[in-house]
Formats: C-alpha cells, structure tokens, sequence
C-alpha cells in the first residue's frame, strides 16, 4: 500500500497528465525568477570592487554550473531507478536529462571563458574547475552517443544507465585529480578571486537566478520528458486519444 | 544444477582458452604496439628532433601514447566472443561472470598493458627521458595499465552489440581515463625533479584496487544487457 505512490510515478501515463497541469506554473515561476533575477543582478545590483561591471556574468555562469553538475546527478539517479526497480518512466527521465545537462555544462564554459577574459587576460586558462567541467561535458556527450547508437530502445537505456553509473562513481575522482593535478602546476599568475565573502546585494540576486535556473532545467527536463514519453508510448491508446481530440 | 565445474577448474580452462586465442591471432596483439611507437616516431617528426625539447616532453608522450593504444585494443576485447557466440555460453554455464571476466581482462593486459610497459624504457631512451625517469615511467605503466584495461573493459561491454563501437568506446572511455593519466604522468616528472614519488605511487594502486574490485560488476551487468539485446 505504501509504495503506492512510487509504482504510480513510474506511469508515463500519470506523469504526463500531472504535468500537463504542473508545466505552465514551472514555466511561470521560471520566466518571473528569470525577469526578476537578471534586472536585480545587472542593472541594481552594486559593481564589483575590482571587477566593475564585469562580474556581472556571475548571475549566469554560477547558476548554469550549478545545475550542469546537478544534472548529471539526476541523470545518474535516474538510471539506477531504472536499472533496480525496471520503470519505464526513470529511463525517459535518464535519456532526457543528458541533452539539458550538456547544454548547461557548455553555458558554464562559455560563460567562464567569457568572463576569464576580462578578468585573467586570456580566453582559456586550464584550471582545476574548467578542466573539470570540460571533463563533465564529455562525459554528457558519452551518454548521448550511446543513446543515439543502439537501435534498440531497451538497450540503449540500460547501457546508457550503466555508463552514467560508472561516471557518477568516477566524478568525485576526477575532481579530486583536476584540483590535485592543477596544484601541482602552479600557473601561480591567476588566481580566482575569492568568492567566500560575497556581499548581500550581490548574493540575494545571485540565489534568485540559481533557483530561477532551477525552475528553467525542471522545465525544459520535464518537456523534454514529455516528448519522449509521447513517441514511447505512441502505441498506446491513451496516446492516440490526445491526438485525436487535438 | 549439482554438474556445475568447480571455479578452479574453470579459471584454468577460461585462461588456457585466452591464451591460446591471444596466441593464434598475434597480428592483432601486436598491432597496438606497433602503434605506440608509430606514434611516438611522430613526436621528434613534429614538434623538435632536439633532446632539449623531448625530455619535458617524454613522460607524458609515452603515457598518452600507452593510453591510446590501450584504447586501440580494447574493441577486440569481447568482440569475437559475442559473434561467435561464445559470450552467451559463458552467461549461461551458471559460472560465476566476474572471474570470467577478470580472466579476460588479464589476459588483455598482459598481451597490451605488459608489453607496452616493458617497450617504454626504449621509447624513454628515444625520447631523452632523463636518467631518473625510467623506473617510475616503467611502474606507474605497470600499474597504470592494469586500470585502463579494467576501465576500458566496461567501455567494451557496453558497446560490443555495436556493429561500428570503436569510435564511441573511446569517446565514453576518454573521461574516466583522466585521473590515471594524471598520476602516472605526476609520479614520472616528480621524479624527475627529484621529489618522493610514494604519493602517487599509492593513489595509483588505490584506483587499481578500486577498479578491481568494481570495474568487472559493470563489465558483467553490460555484458549481460548486451547479450539479451
């Protein structure tokens, strides 16, 4: 009786009828969050001490971060559901999270460059957290690349749940690598400004655009969901009775 | 199911079969060698001839090279096995996957990671690797390529039931080769500049160990979807 409510989780069916009803307050929220965010963060918002306006990338380049990484944990998760308790649903949930989380992780990069441009002189600098990141992309595009080779669907997905196991084991070491490895070099010129004593009016839009971010990836994963449960599930009656009323 | 062989018995007979299969294709064994140093032939063609040059170069040359090749052989791994359908005679003899598994990973890394670690020091000698460098270059290889055999082996179970899987093992594998690269790269060039190599001498047997023991339960559990599909 209990675990009621998770078997009715893994219905594609019941998913898509909840978020039919949730999509359009997932989409508001984000929309207000972003509107708000980015006007408090670029135009009120004070200038920073050193940085000036530059900073300012911050308010998209720590959000999009954020959620790159957070993504992939979702990815990860997700597949393990699937693989342990067979849900068709999770594996949908794993297949559509890796696009969003690549997107995420390339806006984190670019942003960094962008940024490391004004601020360290050079468009690129091999640094424990970019490399990690670059790193992180690669292991989102692995994922894609299985999804899109096997032709069998069931395949595809037990495989891609494996290799983003094995990834999510792997994060923490190579992390931990990057960070040890960039010690050790000593670029010794740059040096990321310390972040740790951030000031209110510039940490309160901050965390507005990270929960804004928030509510952006769960709107773009559940749509992306949404797609994929329609084409999966495309045989079944249900299915062809949205189509028809439509 | 009381006729099942005993594990002894099979672990021999699975390390016999290996070698003799690794005996009687030898072009394909030797084909990632001959890559490793077609590779490094490159290097003084490409970049400097001068000794001055190639020696900051070397320890990371010979391992990127040692991991490329290792990448280069991996898609022979299972392969054969599950055209043949040798692979699904192994899933259903009730015998336990991980040994069988672990047999041919090893047999994998003594036909690849073995040979490539002991043509290294030729290579270091082509390279002007200095004095200090051989010793750690030859055992974090040693080491180094015990993981990539065991890492790149899920990456061949996952993509065996593909028809073209070597492109995109390597792309899956690349990731999670980094921090073996970085530690077995680190360990040679602190020696180098004469500082205690121990360190990562000990992160690197960590990771074996690790890969060891968890690397062959993601090879069984791919290589039994890859079978079912």
């Amino acid at each position: 009786m209990t675990w009621q409510w998770f078997h009715r989780l893994g219905s594609p069916k019941w998913f898509y009828e909840k978020t039919t009803v949730w999509l359009p307050w997932i989409a508001a929220a984000a929309v207000i969050l972003l509107v708000v965010g980015s006007i408090w963060g670029l135009a009120f918002a004070p200038p920073d001490a050193k940085q000036g306006n530059s900073y300012r990338i911050i308010y998209i380049h720590v959000p999009a971060s954020f959620l790159a990484l957070a993504g992939y944990y979702v990815m990860a998760i997700s597949g393990a559901i699937g693989l342990i308790w067979r849900m068709k649903l999770s594996f949908m949930v794993l297949k559509s999270a890796a696009p969003v989380g690549a997107v995420l992780t390339f806006v984190s990069l670019i942003t960094g460059s962008i940024w490391g441009k004004p601020t360290w002189g050079t468009w690129w600098e091999w640094d424990a957290r970019i490399t990690s990141m670059l790193v992180l992309f690669f292991l989102y595009l692995g994922i894609i690349a299985l999804q899109s080779a096997y032709r069998q669907q069931e395949a595809a997905d037990k495989t891609s749940a494996i290799l983003a196991l094995v990834g999510m084991v792997n994060i923490p070491i190579i992390y931990k690598s990057v960070d040890w490895w960039y010690t050790l070099h000593q670029p010794a010129t740059l040096k990321l400004t310390e972040k740790s004593a951030i000031d209110p009016s510039m940490a309160y839009p901050l965390i507005t655009m990270i929960l804004a971010f928030y509510a952006v990836y769960a709107w773009l994963l559940i749509s992306q969901i949404r797609v994929e449960v329609l084409r999966r599930e495309k045989k079944t009656r249900w299915v062809q009775s949205i189509g028809e009323v439509s | 199911m009381s006729d099942i062989a005993p594990q002894s018995h099979v672990l021999s007979a699975s390390l016999r079969r290996e070698f003799v299969l690794a005996f009687r294709n030898r072009g394909e064994v030797a084909n990632p060698l001959i890559f490793f140093f077609c590779i490094i032939i490159f290097v003084p063609l490409g970049i400097s001839p001068e000794g001055k040059v190639l020696a900051p170069l070397a320890p990371g040359m010979i391992w990127i090279v040692a991991l490329l090749a290792t990448l280069l052989s991996l898609d022979r791994l299972f392969r054969s096995d599950w055209e043949d359908g040798s692979l699904e005679q192994m899933l259903l003899s009730g015998q336990s996957l991980y040994l069988i598994v672990i047999n041919k990973v090893f047999v994998h890394w003594l036909t690849t990671g073995l040979p490539l670690t002991a043509l290294s020091p030729f290579l270091g000698v082509m390279m002007s690797l200095p004095a200090e460098g051989y010793l750690p270059l030859v055992s974090s290889l040693f080491l180094g390529t015990c993981c990539l055999s065991l890492i790149g082996a899920i990456g061949a179970a996952l993509t065996v039931a593909l028809r073209r899987g070597g492109l995109l093992l390597s792309l899956i594998i690349m990731p999670l080769y980094v921090p073996v690269l970085i530690f077995g790269t680190a360990a040679v060039r602190s020696a180098i500049d004469g500082y205690s190599v121990s360190g990562q001498f000990a992160v690197l047997g960590a990771m074996l160990t690790a890969a060891l023991v968890l690397a062959p339960l993601a090879v069984s559990g791919a290589l039994r979807i890859s079978v079912d599909s």
